[in-house]
């Protein structure tokens, strides 16, 4: 129990420390640790926790690490994965207020940072790829994708409202496949690699 | 400006963050500049290193503004406030779904919530693109693109085809790289 508190503890201290330039790093992170090196959770499960975090209250780097860390250990997971998100923030913080407020004027520092999201776009563009292989079965599901990829970049909606349009279509579609028996659209939560 | 009035105005923050650290941008402003925490410069000045500095970037205001306000007791309580709404909350959801999880109308809504996930990561991705590679606002219009970060990205996307190594690898390589290459 303590160990794994601890590993939780670990695994989610260093995601802190690597989520550079926005939360958005996290989630190529967080599957590789997760789902591929340890199995812990599966692709779905992940895909539930990023979706509920990104609609209920709070932030979503947050949200998602207290999901898995309740998971693995209940509440005394959601704390220690919890704390061990905010941890790097705390010290490096501290010590960037303490001495240079001006980091970011700093031309190596915003060489390293433009960089950085080169590799974060290479990170998400094969998670993103990797996912749909996974998880992504049927027209319907596509469209779904497609549909809130294009309600973002192009039509500029926020992720709530997108997310619970996808809810009402997957509520639809649960109930015309139960009338005919059908499969239902995107995967079973049964970890399938 | 005692410890708990900071983490009560970081509760109140974190609980109407939706959607995203950026969604926080205006709340915070809000309760930092027109509450008197800190000036209009300060607020930028905290914004850019919250934005360049590892964690996420609401976790990190909260810490900056607590500890300008109460030093480090401060940070510890803004980061706690702002962080207490999304345990109560995911919680409460988690507890629900572990009993739930089998229920056909949940199993329906997460099909459909989930590959709308892919897609809002998909938009991320594309973001992130956009504001490295192809250096523009939405959609690609012609010979609108950094060639040196697009080489950058075609080093590092066959390096992880091939290898798979870790992604904290990419982010080291990718700053080493930027610190060269621009």
């Amino acid at each position: 129990m303590i160990h794994e508190l601890i590993d939780l503890y670990k695994i989610f201290f260093r995601i802190g420390l690597f989520s550079i330039g926005g939360g958005y790093v996290m989630f190529p992170m967080l599957r590789r640790e997760m789902v591929e090196d340890r199995a812990w959770i599966s692709d779905e499960e992940l895909l539930d926790y990023y979706a509920i975090a990104q609609a209920t209250p709070g932030i979503i780097a947050i949200n998602t690490a207290t999901f898995v860390g309740f998971k693995r250990r209940g509440v005394w997971g959601a704390f220690a994965a919890t704390a061990g998100m905010v941890t790097p923030s705390l010290i490096i913080i501290t010590i960037i207020a303490i001495f240079f407020s001006r980091l970011q004027d700093n031309p190596v520092v915003q060489r390293a940072f433009r960089g950085i999201r080169v590799a974060v776009a290479v990170l998400l563009s094969f998670t993103v790829v990797s996912l749909m292989k996974k998880t992504v079965r049927g027209a319907l599901a596509v469209m779904i994708s497609a549909g809130a990829f294009l309600g973002i970049t192009w039509a500029g909606f926020s992720p709530i409202p997108i997310l619970l349009s996808a809810a009402v279509l997957g509520i639809l579609t649960g109930i015309a496949g139960r009338k005919k028996s059908a499969e239902t659209i995107g995967a079973d939560g049964d970890g399938a690699k | 400006m005692s410890l708990i009035t900071i983490f009560a105005v970081f509760f109140r923050i974190g609980l109407f963050t939706i959607g995203g650290g950026l969604a926080a941008i205006p709340l915070l402003r809000e309760e930092l500049v027109g509450g008197g925490w800190v000036t209009g410069s300060e607020f930028i000045d905290m914004l850019a290193v919250s934005q360049s500095t590892p964690g996420p970037i609401g976790i990190n205001m909260a810490t900056y503004a607590g500890f300008k306000s109460a030093s480090f007791l401060g940070s510890l309580s803004a980061t706690a406030g702002m962080v207490a709404p999304s345990l109560i909350i995911i919680i409460l959801i988690a507890r629900f779904m572990s009993h739930f999880a089998d229920h056909p109308v949940v199993r329906s809504i997460l099909s459909g919530v989930r590959p709308a996930a892919i897609g809002l990561i998909a938009a991320a991705a594309w973001f992130v693109l956009s504001n490295s590679v192809f250096l523009m606002e939405w959609f690609p219009g012609f010979g609108w693109f950094d060639v040196r970060a697009f080489g950058l990205f075609l080093v590092l996307a066959f390096a992880y085809w091939k290898t798979k190594t870790y992604p904290v690898y990419y982010i080291l390589a990718g700053g080493l790289a930027g610190v060269f290459l621009f």
